[in-house]
């Protein structure tokens, strides 16, 4: 098999496909001079589930910005179809290895979805037990698919939104401190350090160094943080700019409106070179956008992300854009803005 | 004779930091209305420029969706209470 990291090279604008060699993270000729090599460290036959999480594609958009050089990371591509996958694997194999996930305890985090399939597949494959408090209002689709996973699942007051999950989950590990690995994805430095050591290398590998703007959505923080921070060590002339909702009161599934929200510790209000705000309706049209005329169908915070980073590819016309689109839209299809158009 | 409107989280602070408010009897309109002409601030977030109710923006009549009652025109007796609920929560 090739290595996936010499054809990644091959391919600057944005034409990588999914590593396939038995490496989590190929060896990289920064030169391109290079010959492809065979895969070297042998190994079993197949594959395990966290081999395929992380090296995602990134696309070009090419209809969307028409000649322009706008890219999104699919993130859809991880085998829980979302970037939580990255966090939430490093977060459970650090766990493990510090002896603080171990047998007879059960993960514990406050999660209205996708961080929650993450933990609940990992854990499925892990032989781990996972408990995850949401708000209620999550769609019934999300809940089934945890419990298909064999979560727990523990639904608090959707008036308190995220946060009141948050508060819960922390209640039941103040109880019960020996009975649970509380992973707290809004405070576990693993969370943005996952996309420290992989979000961040695959931008840089996958652009072949022409990154100019990074833009991505804020929830818990971890993509933009990690994946800005590594870029930034790269090249520190490199702008990272955050998204977040333009208010308190908004319909973005995963998105933080900081100012109003319990702010997760790792995030960095002075980090950003710029902050963008989006209305919902502006992040809903582009997720239809996207559906009909990139054949993309992609979750609503990669409707916002897609509002900002065109934005900043229309202002910097010719450099390189890169966004992240966290999970796909199969999960949405119920809601009320994709009645009016279906 | 009042019913109770819920105020999420994210808009208390709209309605100096209130978890509730009281409005008359009426329509479910008639009872937004009454909570609109109190804190005029709330308008912009839960309709759009042409008037109708943001699509992520849920109200239930004693927990169930208006939508699959009579919609704004819902009946509110005394007592019922009124939720204004993002249709998608927040958080990862």
């Amino acid at each position: 098999m090739l290595n996936a990291g010499w054809l990644l090279l091959r391919c600057p604008a944005g034409g990588a496909g999914r590593a396939g060699t038995t490496s989590f993270w190929p060896q990289v000729d920064m030169t391109g001079t290079a010959a492809p090599e065979l895969s070297a460290a042998p190994r079993a036959l197949g594959q395990s589930l966290t081999d395929l999480i992380g090296n995602t594609p990134l696309l070009r958009l090419e209809r969307i910005v028409p000649g322009g050089n706008l890219y999104a990371k699919a993130e859809w591509y991880n085998p829980g179809q979302s970037a939580k996958d990255r966090p939430a694997w490093k977060i459970i194999q650090e766990g493990e290895r510090s002896g603080a996930l171990r047998a007879g305890r059960t993960l514990l985090d406050a999660t209205s979805g996708n961080t929650g399939i993450a933990y609940a597949m990992i854990g499925a494959a892990r032989g781990h037990r996972v408990c995850l408090c949401m708000p209620a209002s999550v769609s019934p689709s999300r809940i089934k698919i945890l419990k298909a996973f064999g979560a727990e699942l523990i639904l608090t007051d959707p008036a308190l939104s995220s946060d009141g999950a948050i508060l819960k989950a922390q209640e039941l590990y103040r109880a019960e401190p020996e009975r649970y690995f509380y992973a707290d994805q809004y405070s576990n430095e693993n969370n943005w350090k996952a996309h420290f050591e992989t979000t961040g290398p695959e931008i840089w590998r996958q652009t072949g160094r022409a990154v100019r703007h990074f833009v991505a959505t804020l929830g818990t923080s971890g993509t933009f943080m990690g994946a800005a921070r590594y870029l930034k060590a790269r090249d520190p002339s490199i702008q990272a700019i955050e998204v977040q909702p333009d208010s308190s009161f908004h319909g973005l599934e995963g998105m933080k409106h900081m100012d109003s929200a319990i702010v997760p510790k790792f995030y960095d209000p002075a980090f950003a070179d710029r902050k963008m705000a989006v209305r919902t309706e502006a992040a809903y049209d582009a997720v239809v956008e996207l559906a009909k005329r990139e054949g993309l169908l992609v979750g609503v915070s990669a409707g916002a992300a897609l509002v900002a980073a065109r934005e900043v590819t229309r202002e910097h016309p010719g450099q390189c854009v890169v966004t992240v689109f966290p999970d796909n839209g199969m999960k949405y299809l119920s809601e009320r803005f994709w009645s009016d158009n279906l | 004779m009042t019913a109770v409107i819920e105020i999420p989280s994210a808009l208390q602070k709209f309605v100096n930091n209130r978890a509730s408010v009281t409005v008359p009897e009426g329509s479910v309109k008639a009872a937004i209305d009454s909570l609109l002409s109190q804190y005029g601030g709330l308008k912009e977030h839960l309709f759009d420029e042409q008037g109708r109710v943001r699509s992520f923006v849920n109200i239930y009549l004693n927990d169930e969706d208006i939508r699959f009652e009579q919609n704004l025109d819902t009946q509110v007796k005394n007592g019922d209470v009124i939720q204004i609920v993002p249709s998608i929560a927040g958080g990862r």
